[in-house]
């Protein structure tokens, strides 16, 4: 690390590239960013709906249909219409839902909360099982417990998420009657506490409704669980192949034959050196599963930006699912940042 | 063991030889050798077995299946499993689930096959492209592969799918287009390892443009790396395919393709589970098989991360 060197050069040095590696990112970020508008936008043209027809209706008079469709700047050029469109993205504009009449940026701040609350609990379960399940695989490799986590990784990549989810609740819901329907909440109880996150565990918790507390939970650990599944097979995959790589290294048989004992050989040493890899890992999941909960929002009608995407499609709401797919999207890039900017903090190899 | 017997054996060792005696003789011994080592992997090879199974049960559909998959027959509906004549019951509309599954084996494989035709090829393309060029080429083609990249796929798929329609051939075309990136990032790395190895630049002196370079040279090259990603990509397509079916982006009714058949079968999951359950165990049960033989291929052809 720089701060242990002397001289005054040496100090300084390590800094420039630090800045100029960032602002290359920044910059590859920025023309990711505008290709994936781009991508939108153009999915948005070659669309088989007729934007004006959808606003004017089919009576429209000629007029009519010519005045919307000067309106909506179809006559211009296509890079001119993709800076009108990229300027109302910036200013968080995503257009008019067609279903609704209400603006899509909006509608997705409303369904967005409940998506992260669902992604949240789900790589919370994932992380709280899978990191100390890879960490047992790694270290009693051929074991029993290893190759259950591998059975437990197999079928997690090979099963059908929706069809996994259909079948949870028909046993837990359906047959067991254990956990809450589908849904957010029983209607019963909807509407009591005040909505302040859009996240109802945290809402109810905050007012101290404890009644509503607990029939959110209900509802909410079979999903989450689901989803913390999809992401418990993925980090404990890799969290065991990290651990392996550090277990065979020098510096672990050195601390083992100075006489240190297991546990902090594991911990204290290999498992220290695999944080930072773990985050991106960590950083990945999650992303994946504020996209990937699209058929598990659909299985158990949960009112998230999934489901909002796909009622919008099927109802030909073009605004709505490209708004949806551009702040999926964004989120998407934003978390791959955050977990390469975490790389380059915590990791002095990177430097 | 059949390999004991006298001919096999001599086979065996022309095979198995230190010292190939031409080209063929080569590829042919490293290949038996790499299928030695992937039969002594029993999980590979039980996945291979389901694979060959479904193949042969694809193909010969009109044999097996015990009814027409599209003949509905009201008065028959939802029939429970082992029903008579029925072994896995009907659907809502009467149809044999048996016989719509073993038609469903059909449409998996053409999606299968034609998502794996599009997607590594395209990938190829780029990637070697991109990794031979290098320079501005390379930048552009990287970027356009990193904002793809970028894209979530399921979302990315979905709103494809919305602009191109519903339908099978447009999943394949959705779930081509979010599958390539990935290929042509691997293309690209084995490429710039390829690049600036000797034997490239002796080529190069004899005279071999950039095309004969990339095409005889790189690509065979970048093959086996490959077919590993793509056989442990199977599951993820299938799976892909599966959740457009499923939300009715994909093949279409009376399509008996195994995700629009589970929501088919999910209205009627707390009464009758079978008819949605029996779809999702058949996509399992594939996905598990590819899961299992990528692994394998991937043992062998790709020394550096077996066992991990």
């Amino acid at each position: 690390m720089a701060v242990t060197d002397t001289t005054e050069g040496r100090r300084r040095a390590p800094l420039v590239p630090w800045i100029k590696g960032a602002l290359l990112t920044l910059g590859s970020v920025a023309v990711t960013m505008l290709g994936l508008l781009f991508v939108t936008f153009i999915i948005g043209r070659v669309m088989p709906i007729d934007p004006v027809l959808a606003i004017v209706g089919e009576r429209a008079s000629q007029s009519t249909y010519d005045a919307v469709y000067q309106q909506l700047g179809l006559d211009k050029p296509l890079l001119v219409q993709f800076l009108y469109y990229l300027w109302d993205v910036v200013r968080g504009d995503f257009g008019m839902s067609l279903l609704n009449a209400r603006p899509v940026s909006e509608d997705i701040a409303r369904v967005f909360p409940a998506t992260l609350e669902l992604a949240t609990l789900g790589v919370f379960i994932g992380i709280v099982l899978g990191v100390p399940l890879g960490v047992i695989a790694a270290v009693r490799r051929g074991s029993w417990i290893d190759q259950i986590a591998r059975v437990v990784a197999l079928v997690g990549y090979s099963m059908p998420i929706f069809w996994l989810g259909l079948m949870g609740l028909l046993v837990f819901y359906g047959i067991l009657g254990w956990v809450g329907g589908p849904g957010r909440l029983d209607i019963f109880y909807q509407d009591i506490v005040p909505s302040r996150t859009g996240m109802i565990l945290v809402d109810s918790a905050i007012a101290g409704d404890w009644s509503v507390f607990r029939n959110a939970f209900s509802h909410i650990v079979l999903p989450a669980a689901l989803l913390g599944y999809y992401s418990l097979a993925y980090i404990s995959r890799m969290t065991r192949s990290f651990m392996l790589e550090q277990l065979s290294a020098e510096y672990v048989t050195t601390a083992r034959v100075k006489g240190m004992s297991e546990r902090a050989v594991i911990w204290r040493h290999a498992f220290r050196n695999i944080r930072v890899q773990l985050i991106t890992v960590i950083a990945l999941s999650y992303a994946n599963l504020l996209e990937g909960s699209v058929l598990t929002e659909i299985i158990f009608s949960w009112p998230g930006i999934g489901s909002y995407i796909t009622t919008a499609l099927l109802s030909a709401d073009m605004n709505a699912v490209l708004g949806g797919t551009v702040v999926v999207g964004l989120i998407f890039i934003c978390l791959n940042i955050l977990s390469d900017l975490l790389y380059r903090v915590f990791d002095p190899r990177s430097k | 063991m059949s390999d004991m017997t006298a001919p096999d054996l001599t086979w065996r060792a022309w095979l198995l030889t230190d010292a190939p005696t031409s080209r063929r003789h080569a590829q042919l011994a490293s290949f038996y050798q790499g299928w030695l080592s992937l039969r002594s992997n029993t999980m590979a090879m039980f996945g291979l077995g389901i694979l060959i199974f479904l193949l042969l049960v694809a193909l010969f559909a009109p044999f097996i299946a015990p009814y027409d998959p599209f003949v509905q027959s009201l008065g028959n509906r939802l029939q429970p499993m082992g029903a008579e004549g029925h072994l896995l019951g009907t659907d809502s509309l009467g149809r044999d689930i048996l016989s719509r599954l073993i038609y469903g084996s059909r449409i998996t494989l053409y999606i299968v096959a034609l998502v794996a035709l599009i997607a590594p090829v395209a990938g190829l393309l780029v990637g070697t492209v991109a990794g031979y060029a290098g320079g501005w080429t390379d930048t552009i083609l990287m970027r356009i592969t990193d904002i793809f990249l970028a894209f979530p796929r399921l979302v990315l798929a979905l709103a494809f799918v919305a602009a191109l329609g519903a339908g099978i051939e447009n999943a394949v075309l959705a779930i081509s287009l979010t599958a390539w990136p990935p290929y042509a990032r691997i293309a690209r790395a084995e490429t710039l390892t390829i690049r600036s190895s000797d034997y490239i630049s002796a080529i190069r002196l004899q005279g071999a443009g950039a095309l004969r370079i990339i095409t005889k040279h790189i690509w065979p090259l970048c093959i086996s790396s490959l077919i590993v990603r793509v056989t442990l990509d199977m599951a993820g397509i299938i799976l892909a395919a599966a959740g457009l079916g499923f939300l009715g982006l994909g093949a279409q009714p009376p399509s008996p393709e195994w995700g629009a058949m589970i929501s088919e079968g999910r209205r009627f999951i707390l009464d009758h589970w079978w008819v949605a359950t029996v779809p999702g165990l058949a996509i399992f049960t594939v996905s598990l098989a590819f899961n299992l033989l990528g692994d394998g291929l991937r043992d062998v052809l790709d020394p550096k991360d077996g066992g991990q």
